[in-house]
């Protein structure tokens, strides 16, 4: 009985531990996004998310502090807050999902990948396929890409009353760089 | 016994970490942020909020007080007449920030510099409230007979602005406040009047909120002519522009004259209708990250 308990202890400790090995996690960050508008284009900086990717079955999840987007003009930060991302109420914007292309990311290189799974923004959930590219190197892993939001897949609504015209769509871009995580 | 514990290693290399998992690892439960917008101007009506205006950015704030609401009909209550003051406030960095305006009321020059002592928190071990400290300088240029000396004109105001964002849409701010004039209107009132300031803010919608606003004059100190200054606005928002449309009972838009020096009474309809209007600029460099 006694046996089974160590033997079960270890398993459980062998297996965690090997499925850490495989967890890289996000050091550095950096999302930004763009959208010509006629006044004023909108651009911000947001540089406190957070990322984890699991080599050995291709999962990977990201979480992004709404808040946390820096604009130049502070108003615009405020409205973007309380207006239309409502970070109070969904204060995290999410993507989980899985990378597709049947991969060995242990070996160093450059590929391009896409990767499958919901994007949560405004607490609206949308099935989304992402590409980038994704740069593996010793215990190093980066990620990048590009996609498109549109304001109207996740209900941000533009308000009829406003001087500056806002595009329907906005343009995000991502820099991820990981290393082996660690608790 | 056994068959189940095999039954237990079979599954056991299936307990791999799931996506739900994953999130769980990536939240990070001692984020602390800043919260924001704990009102959506620098003034919360006529006095200012712990608000500052943001690094290189510039609010341009013009602000209109008509005459009282029960002039009646011939004055198209109230309408007819009006001051205003022009400001200009500028963000240093996004704690500190400098302002100046001139009134049409007593021709009055004022400049004024607030910073950010202590900004509120959510998160773990989180600051409940924030603080902002205020400063200010005001002079009147008005011509009188006799003429007074500058030093006679000027008035001064320091005040602890405390704030603290309840929920998303309810914020509140106490006003601890104290006013120094080197010549008062009447000369039996004090020259240091000690006051405190009480307002908030109820968000009606995204855009639209209700603000009040009450300055209390503590007893004993100014003549009792003087009445409590206390306000009301609807704001506005849209874009870059916060409109504020309020009913106060004081002209006058520096602390001096809305503290001090109010003499109209909300009873007797002494309500003046009023707007600010405020309109941001940035000066930050542009920095283009065209995709």
């Amino acid at each position: 009985m006694k046996h089974y308990l160590i033997l079960t202890a270890f398993i459980l400790i062998f297996n965690f531990a090997s499925a850490q090995n495989k967890l890289y996690s996000s050091n550095k960050t950096e999302f930004s996004f763009f959208s010509k508008a006629p006044l004023e284009d909108i651009e911000a900086k947001n540089t406190r998310a957070n990322s984890i990717i699991n080599l050995s079955n291709r999962e990977l999840v990201v979480r992004i502090p709404v808040s946390q987007f820096q604009f130049k003009n502070k108003l615009m930060q405020q409205h973007f807050n309380e207006n239309y991302m409502e970070s109070e109420k969904y204060p995290y914007a999410t993507f989980k999902g899985k990378i597709n292309e049947e991969l060995d990311l242990s070996k160093a290189g450059v590929y391009s990948v896409s990767a499958s799974g919901i994007l949560n923004i405004h607490g609206v959930d949308q099935d989304r396929k992402l590409s980038g590219k994704l740069t593996v190197g010793e215990k190093s892993l980066l990620l990048e890409t590009l996609f498109e939001v549109m304001l109207i897949d996740h209900k941000i609504e533009i308000p009829k009353l406003v001087f500056k015209k806002i595009a329907e769509k906005i343009e995000v871009k991502a820099n991820i760089s990981y290393s082996p995580y660690t608790k | 016994m056994r068959k189940s514990f095999l039954l237990f290693y079979l599954l056991l290399p299936f307990s791999a970490f799931a996506q739900e998992d994953l999130m769980k690892l990536v939240s990070d439960s001692n984020e602390v942020f800043v919260r924001t917008a704990t009102f959506k101007a620098t003034r919360i009506i006529n006095g200012h909020s712990v608000e500052t205006v943001g690094k290189n950015n510039m609010d341009f704030i013009i602000s209109h007080r008509f005459d009282r609401i029960n002039r009646g009909f011939e004055e198209f209550f109230g309408l007819d007449a009006a001051t205003n003051r022009l400001g200009l406030e500028y963000g240093i960095n996004d704690r500190f920030m400098i302002g100046l305006g001139r009134s049409s009321f007593q021709k009055t020059f004022d400049y004024f510099a607030k910073y950010k002592l202590l900004r509120q928190t959510s998160g773990s071990g989180s600051t409940p409230v924030s603080v902002t400290l205020f400063g200010g300088y005001a002079i009147c240029t008005q011509k009188t007979t006799p003429q007074l000396s500058g030093s006679d004109r000027s008035s001064y105001t320091a005040q602890f602005l405390i704030a603290r964002k309840f929920s998303e849409a309810l914020s509140l701010q106490l006003s601890p406040t104290l006013i120094h004039r080197n010549r008062a209107d009447i000369f039996t009132d004090n020259k240091t009047v000690i006051a405190t300031g009480i307002g908030g803010r109820m968000k009606l919608t995204k855009r639209t909120s209700l603000n009040g606003e009450y300055n209390y004059v503590l007893p004993n100190q100014i003549d009792d002519n003087y009445k409590n200054n206390l306000s009301f606005s609807f704001d506005l928002e849209t874009g870059g522009h916060v409109f504020q449309l309020l009913f106060t009972n004081s002209f006058g838009m520096t602390e001096r004259q809305f503290i001090t020096e109010t003499d109209g009474s909300w009873g007797s309809g002494d309500i003046h209708f009023g707007f600010n209007i405020s309109r941001t600029f940035s000066f930050e460099k542009k920095s283009r990250a065209k995709p």
